[in-house]
C-alpha cells in the first residue's frame, strides 16, 4: 500500500509509513545554534540511530521532539499531528515515548510501581474516583500491577520489582527506565544513550533487547555513543555535527561516508573503522 | 489491605482514650483532644502536598482562615430587617436561619450548612487562582510566594470590620451535622464533638489513604521524584500539582470551618504565619511522605501545645522543633527510632 493512500480516508488508523517526521528544524539557545536545519524521517518499524560526536545537538534534538525543549524553527509531524512546542505530556499520550541520557527514575519508588506510572496514558481513574476507591480503579490498578510486572520480566529484572529503583545497579536503573517507557505502550520509543555506562556483556544484550522490542512492533529512534552497537542494530543512521545533519544513510554507506570518518577517527586517521 | 491496617488502631485508640478520660475524671482534656483533631485534618492535607508531590506551603493557615472566617462571618451577620431581592431569593431557597440573640431580637443569619459550602468553594476558587501561577515556582521561591499569600489573608482578617479587625468573630453558632448531632463546643456535648471530630478526621484520611495508594498517589510520588521524568510518561504534571494544592486548601478550609463551629468563634492568629509555619514543623516531625506520621503529631503537638505546656513560647518551640528536625531526623522522629533501631539490632547481629 503506497504510503499516502488515500483511498481509505475513513479507516479509524490510517498508518502512514512515516512516523516521525524532522523538517528543517533549529534550535537556538541565546547565541548558540544548537540545531540547524535538521531534517530526517523515520518509518514504522525501523531502528533509527542518531550519531555525532559530543555537543553534536543530539540531546537538544531529542529533547525537541519529545517537547522538553520547544524548538525555535521548523516543523516536527508525529504519526502525522505536528507536536513541535508541544508539552511533553501530550506527545507521550500521542504514543512517544523517552528514556534520559542521565537516568531519571522516581526517588522512594519501587521498580514495580515506577513502571507503574508509565502506565498513565493507558489509565483513566482521576482525583474523585481515587479518593473513593471505587472499584473500577482497583480493577484498573491491578492490571497496571500485573502488567509492569510482564514488562519488568520483558527487560529482565523482575527479580527486582519489589527493590526501591534507585537502589538497584546501573545496568538494571536502565531497565527499569525502558519498561517504563514501555509501559506507555508507546509507537515510538527514543533511547537517549541507552548503552552509557553498560560494559560489553550488557551492551549485546541491550542490542538484543532493542530488537525485541522493535519486533514487538515499537519504531525506535536512539542517539548512542557506542558504534558497535549502532553499527549492529540500526536500520539507517543520522549524523549530526555542530547541530547540522551531514549524513543520514544505511549502516554500511555511514561507516565508508568520508566525512563521517574524518569526524569520528579525525583526518589522519582515515583508514581505520 | 495493608495500608488500611491501622485504621482499627486508630479506632481503639480514640474510643481508649475517650473511656481513660472518663474513668479518671479528666473528661477536659477531650476539649484539646477535639481541636487537635481539626487541626491535624488541615495537616494531613498539607502532608499530601507537601511529602507525596513534593510543593511546600507556608500559606495554609490562609486557608484554614478563608473557611472559618467566612463561616463564622456568614452564620453571625445579622441580616434581620435589612430588606433587598438577593436577601429574600437566599431566603426561599432555605439558605438562611432565623433565630433570636441573647437579648431575644430577631436574628437572620445564613444557614450553617450554606456558609460552610460558600467557605469551602471560596478557599478553592481562591486556591485555584493563586496556585496556577504559584506552583509553577519551585523550592525557596514558592515557599515565598506561599508565605506571601499567608500575610495576605492574615492583614485582610485583621483589618476588615466584616470579619471583626483583631477582636475575631465570636458567638458562631453550632454546626449541626444530623438530627441530634452538631458541632458545638457546649459542654454537655463535648464526648459527642469529640468522637464527631475524630470521625471527620479518620474520614479525611481514609480518603488521603485510598489517594496515595492509587494512580493519582504515583503520579504525584513521580512528580515529587522528577517533574520531567513523570511528564515524559503522560502525567500533566502542572494540573497535577494544582488539584492537590486545590485539595489540601479544601482540607485546611474544612478543619477551618469545624473549628470555628466549635469554638463558637476565630481570631486573625488562626490565619497568622506563625500557624503556617508550625503546620509545616508538624509534617516535618511526623515524617513528611507519612499521613500517620504526620496525624500522629498534628494531635500530639497541637494537643501539648493548647494544654499550654509550651507556655508563652509556643511558637518559638515549634520554630525549634523545625530546626531539629531539618538537622537530625529530615526523615521525621518516626523514621529516625525504627531506622536507628534497625541498624543497631544488625550489627549486634552481625558482629557475632
Amino acid at each position: 500500500m503506497p504510503a499516502d493512500d488515500t483511498r481509505t480516508p475513513n479507516a479509524p488508523t490510517r498508518r502512514s509509513a512515516t512516523i516521525l517526521q524532522v523538517e528543517e528544524v533549529g534550535k537556538r539557545f541565546g547565541g548558540l545554534q544548537a540545531l540547524s536545519d535538521v531534517s530526517f524521517t523515520v518509518q514504522r518499524g525501523q531502528i533509527k540511530a542518531v550519531i555525532g560526536p559530543n555537543g553534536a545537538g543530539k540531546t537538544t534534538l531529542f529533547n525537541c521532539i519529545a517537547g522538553n525543549l520547544a524548538p525555535t524553527a521548523g516543523k516536527i509531524t508525529f504519526a502525522g499531528q505536528r507536536i513541535d512546542g508541544r508539552p511533553a505530556h501530550e506527545i507521550a499520550r500521542l504514543g512517544l515515548a523517552r528514556t534520559f541520557q542521565n537516568i531519571k527514575l522516581f526517588s522512594g519508588m519501587s521498580a514495580v510501581e515506577t513502571v507503574m506510572v508509565g502506565r498513565h496514558p493507558q489509565t483513566k481513574a482521576g482525583f474523585l474516583p481515587c479518593l473513593c476507591r471505587l472499584p473500577w480503579t482497583r480493577r484498573e490498578w491491578r492490571l497496571s500491577h500485573k502488567r509492569a510486572l510482564e514488562l519488568l520480566d520483558l527487560v529482565e529484572i523482575a527479580d527486582h520489582a519489589e527493590k526501591e529503583a534507585t537502589s538497584l545497579a546501573f545496568g538494571q536503573q536502565r531497565a527499569v527506565e525502558l519498561a517504563r517507557a514501555l509501559a506507555t505502550e508507546p509507537d515510538l520509543l527514543l533511547l537517549d544513550e541507552p548503552a552509557a555506562g553498560l560494559n560489553m556483556y550488557e551492551t549485546a544484550e541491550l542490542g538484543r533487547l532493542i530488537r525485541k522490542i522493535r519486533d514487538q512492533g515499537v519504531t525506535i529512534l536512539l542517539v548512542e555513543h557506542d558504534m558497535s552497537l549502532v553499527m549492529e542494530v540500526s536500520d539507517e543512521i543520522t549524523v549530526l555535527n555542530f547541530g547540522q545533519k551531514i549524513a543520514d544513510d544505511a549502516p554500511s554507506a555511514i561507516q565508508n561516508h568520508p566525512e563521517v570518518i574524518a569526524i569520528y577517527l579525525g583526518e589522519d586517521d582515515a583508514q581505520g573503522t | 489491605m495493608r495500608p488500611y491496617l491501622p485504621f482499627p488502631f486508630l479506632l481503639c485508640l480514640v474510643v481508649g482514650v475517650q473511656l481513660l478520660t472518663q474513668w479518671t475524671d479528666t473528661a477536659y482534656y477531650l476539649t484539646q483532644l477535639t481541636m487537635a483533631a481539626y487541626y491535624a485534618l488541615l495537616v494531613i492535607g498539607l502532608c499530601l502536598l507537601m511529602g507525596y508531590a513534593g510543593q511546600i506551603s507556608l500559606g495554609h493557615a490562609g486557608f484554614f482562615g478563608i473557611g472559618g472566617y467566612i463561616s463564622a462571618a456568614l452564620t453571625t451577620h445579622n441580616l434581620a430587617g435589612v430588606d433587598n431581592s438577593l436577601i429574600r431569593l437566599l431566603e426561599r431557597l432555605g439558605l438562611l436561619a432565623a433565630s433570636t440573640d441573647m437579648f431575644g431580637d430577631p436574628l437572620l443569619t445564613v444557614h450553617p450548612w450554606a456558609a460552610a459550602a460558600i467557605a469551602i468553594l471560596t478557599a478553592v476558587l481562591v486556591a485555584w487562582l493563586i496556585g496556577g501561577p504559584v506552583l509553577k515556582l519551585t523550592g525557596h521561591y514558592l515557599a515565598m510566594a506561599t508565605l506571601g499569600f499567608g500575610i495576605i489573608i492574615y492583614r485582610i482578617a485583621l483589618a476588615t470590620p466584616f470579619f471583626g479587625e483583631a477582636d475575631g468573630i465570636s458567638e458562631v453558632p453550632p454546626l449541626p451535622l444530623l438530627p441530634g448531632l452538631a458541632i458545638s463546643g457546649d459542654f454537655s456535648a463535648r464526648v459527642t464533638n469529640y468522637y464527631i471530630a475524630w470521625g471527620l478526621l479518620a474520614l479525611g484520611l481514609l480518603l488521603l489513604v485510598n489517594l496515595i495508594h492509587s494512580r493519582i498517589g504515583l503520579a504525584l510520588r513521580a512528580i515529587h521524584g522528577s517533574e520531567e521524568a513523570a511528564a515524559s510518561v503522560g502525567v500533566d504534571t502542572a494540573k497535577a500539582k494544582l488539584k492537590t494544592f486545590v485539595l489540601s486548601a479544601a482540607y485546611a478550609a474544612a478543619a477551618g470551618i469545624f473549628l470555628t463551629h466549635y469554638n463558637g468563634g476565630i481570631g486573625p492568629s488562626e490565619a497568622g504565619i506563625m500557624k503556617s509555619v508550625r503546620y509545616v514543623a508538624i509534617v516535618a516531625v511526623g515524617g513528611m511522605a507519612s499521613l500517620w506520621g504526620a496525624l500522629l503529631m498534628a494531635v500530639l503537638l497541637n494537643f501539648l501545645s493548647l494544654r499550654g505546656l509550651f507556655g508563652t513560647y509556643d511558637d518559638a518551640v515549634f520554630g525549634l522543633i523545625l530546626i531539629a528536625i531539618m538537622l537530625f531526623a529530615p526523615d521525621g522522629v518516626l523514621r529516625l527510632g525504627i531506622a536507628a533501631r534497625l541498624r543497631a539490632w544488625r550489627q549486634a547481629h552481625a558482629s557475632r
